[in-house]
């Protein structure tokens, strides 16, 4: 557990960084700190492991105050990755990650040795371990930073925007990994962001900092989306957040996924238009997969893949309800796709039925405020 | 060019050389080791920096034979102790190399300095193991001027009499005869290729790490 208690930052005596604050980042979770620029995120991150010494206050990590541990020896014991990775220019991918482990005194061979392991934890091919750090893309970079991070084990990680300078694409990439990485490890985690999405996708718990470093709001994702404090986090969680609330609710326990016929390519029109209910059929490949949806009002000859519309986005049997509705909104059937986890057809749900499950979650979930 | 005289001289010119290369070299490696924690102290010296490379600036300023006359009052050597040369060189060397060891320093990445400071390592091991080995291209360019530059200084010391290959200037000045002049020369240019060589050389080795283009 790290402990912030009414820890306070003041440059020149005038400017106030971070202003009393006091938090706890649960043991083994992740704890995000968003905020807009000037909000003292990055601060209140870079005092935990003194790299910025606070004014006044204390920071704690399992109730032992971090100024009472030897510098370097406080560095080691907390994992730390930045925005562009830091690598050492000079040494290789697997050297690298094993510097940590050498710092904290595992001999050299025994450091190699967990680095390597660590390169294939990270989603790298094993080939990468003797390249040097230019040689790699900014993604690639990074995961050799989260590597070497971890290369000593260390109970506590702290994230300077560590997905901030790679494209939207790696970026999701990076966190869906990340977060697969944390269920195995359990670390206790702080993150600074400015992104709220990834704040709320990463986040056990958010900490929403306002200019001048104060806090404005410390809570799940659910709740900062469901009950914002004040018209700050309201704002700042942003317009579209009734809607992402949505991603927040398990979609499995609340809707009944209804049957959905489906036919292969090269189905003639007539075949596929007893099958199914309406104008619109399904089409599925050998393993069951969905491929799109077809019109059978425009449909001629047998189905092709050119007669595919592919507008559907599919929602995942363990998904939420955010992803069950953007499959119905986005279907040309109105009926949104589900899918196993194995991506194979399940059925299908109406856009009806979702507005009444979303109507008996907001009941349930949002009760107490309205 | 008169071989005949090449081939009577040529023990003695060997022998120049020799102290030629001597003289160049030992002054550089001297310069460096010292250069190496004067120019860490200079980078830390924040607003001072600017005044301590100035002076060191103005050290390379004082002619060469000034200074080779100057330091056996100051070290209490005799005028044709080569040692005068060598302290001389080394203090030359040493001006040129705090600067450049500051540069080099300066050319590690904010990002890599910082996360090494996150990650615990004390002072002592951050220097050797992450900020020197990164600061060598620089190194090394700064080298290869100094002991180039080096070569050439040390032709000056003949007019104190140290024996090096300016000796074969003066000699070839004083009996208006041309292929000592020659011969010194192409000797001191060959040695100063083959030195700035094996700079580069050693450059490379330590920095196989960086992109070969």
């Amino acid at each position: 557990m790290i402990t912030f208690k009414n820890v306070t930052k003041r440059y020149d005596n005038s400017t106030i960084a971070v202003d009393n604050l006091s938090l706890e980042a649960p043991k083994g979770k992740i704890t995000i700190f968003v905020g807009p620029s000037g909000c003292g995120k990055t601060t209140s991150l870079r005092m935990i492991n003194r790299l910025i010494t606070p004014s006044s206050g204390t920071i704690m990590l399992d109730g032992q105050p971090t100024e009472a541990i030897d510098l370097a020896r406080l560095r080691r014991k907390i994992g730390y990755v930045i925005q562009h990775a830091g690598l050492f220019p000079h040494l290789t991918v697997v050297q690298n990650i094993a510097t940590t482990a050498r710092l904290i005194g595992i001999a050299k061979k025994q450091a190699l040795g967990i680095a390597s392991e660590l390169i294939e934890r990270v989603g790298l091919d094993r080939t990468f371990a003797n390249r040097y750090p230019w040689q790699l893309s900014g993604g690639q970079q990074q995961r050799v930073g989260v590597a070497r991070a971890l290369a000593s084990d260390p109970e506590f990680m702290l994230m300077d925007e560590p997905f901030s300078a790679v494209d939207p694409v790696v970026r999701h990439q990076l966190q869906e990994e990340f977060l697969r990485l944390q269920r195995d490890i359990g670390k206790t985690i702080i993150m600074v962001t400015h992104d709220i999405d990834e704040a709320l996708k990463l986040g056990d718990q958010v900490a929403v900092l306002r200019t001048g470093g104060i806090l404005a709001q410390i809570a799940s994702p659910q709740e900062l989306l469901s009950k914002p404090a004040d018209a700050f986090v309201a704002d700042f969680v942003g317009r579209d957040r009734g809607y992402r609330y949505l991603g927040f609710v398990d979609a499995t326990s609340s809707l009944a996924v209804a049957a959905e016929p489906a036919a292969p390519l090269g189905t003639e029109p007539s075949t596929a238009r007893a099958l199914t209910r309406d104008r619109w059929i399904l089409v599925t490949n050998a393993a069951a997969q969905p491929m799109g949806w077809v019109d059978l009002d425009q449909q001629t000859g047998p189905i092709r893949e050119s007669d595919l519309n592919l507008s559907g986005t599919l929602a995942s049997q363990s998904g939420n309800l955010r992803q069950v509705l953007d499959a119905a909104l986005s279907a040309p059937s109105g009926r949104g796709v589900i899918v196993g986890t194995s991506g194979a057809l399940l059925g299908s749900v109406r856009l009806a039925e979702i507005v009444t499950a979303i109507e008996s979650a907001k009941a349930v979930g949002m009760g107490a405020r309205s | 060019m008169n071989f005949d005289w090449l081939a009577g001289e040529a023990g003695d010119i060997g022998n120049f050389f020799a102290w030629h290369a001597a003289l160049s070299v030992i002054p550089v490696v001297a310069a460096l080791v010292m250069a190496l924690p004067i120019g860490w102290l200079v980078k830390q010296s924040g607003v001072l920096r600017p005044a301590l490379l100035g002076i060191a600036g103005l050290l390379y300023t004082i002619p060469s034979l000034a200074l080779f006359v100057l330091l056996p009052l100051v070290l209490g050597t005799q005028i044709l102790d080569p040692l005068n040369v060598v302290v001389a060189l080394t203090l030359y060397t040493l001006a040129l190399l705090v600067r450049t060891v500051c540069d080099g320093l300066d050319a590690v990445s904010a990002d890599v300095l910082q996360a090494a400071n996150a990650m615990g390592y004390r002072r002592f091991s951050r220097f050797f193991r992450v900020e020197l080995p990164l600061a060598v291209p620089v190194i090394g360019a700064g080298l290869r001027v100094a002991v180039v530059s080096n070569v050439s200084i040390v032709s000056i010391a003949a007019l104190i009499g140290t024996p090096q290959l300016g000796a074969l200037f003066t000699e070839g000045l004083e009996l208006h005869f041309l292929t000592p002049i020659l011969t010194g020369i192409i000797l001191c240019v060959a040695l100063a290729v083959s030195l700035d060589g094996l700079v580069i050389f050693l450059t490379r080795q330590l920095t196989r790490w960086q992109p070969r283009s």
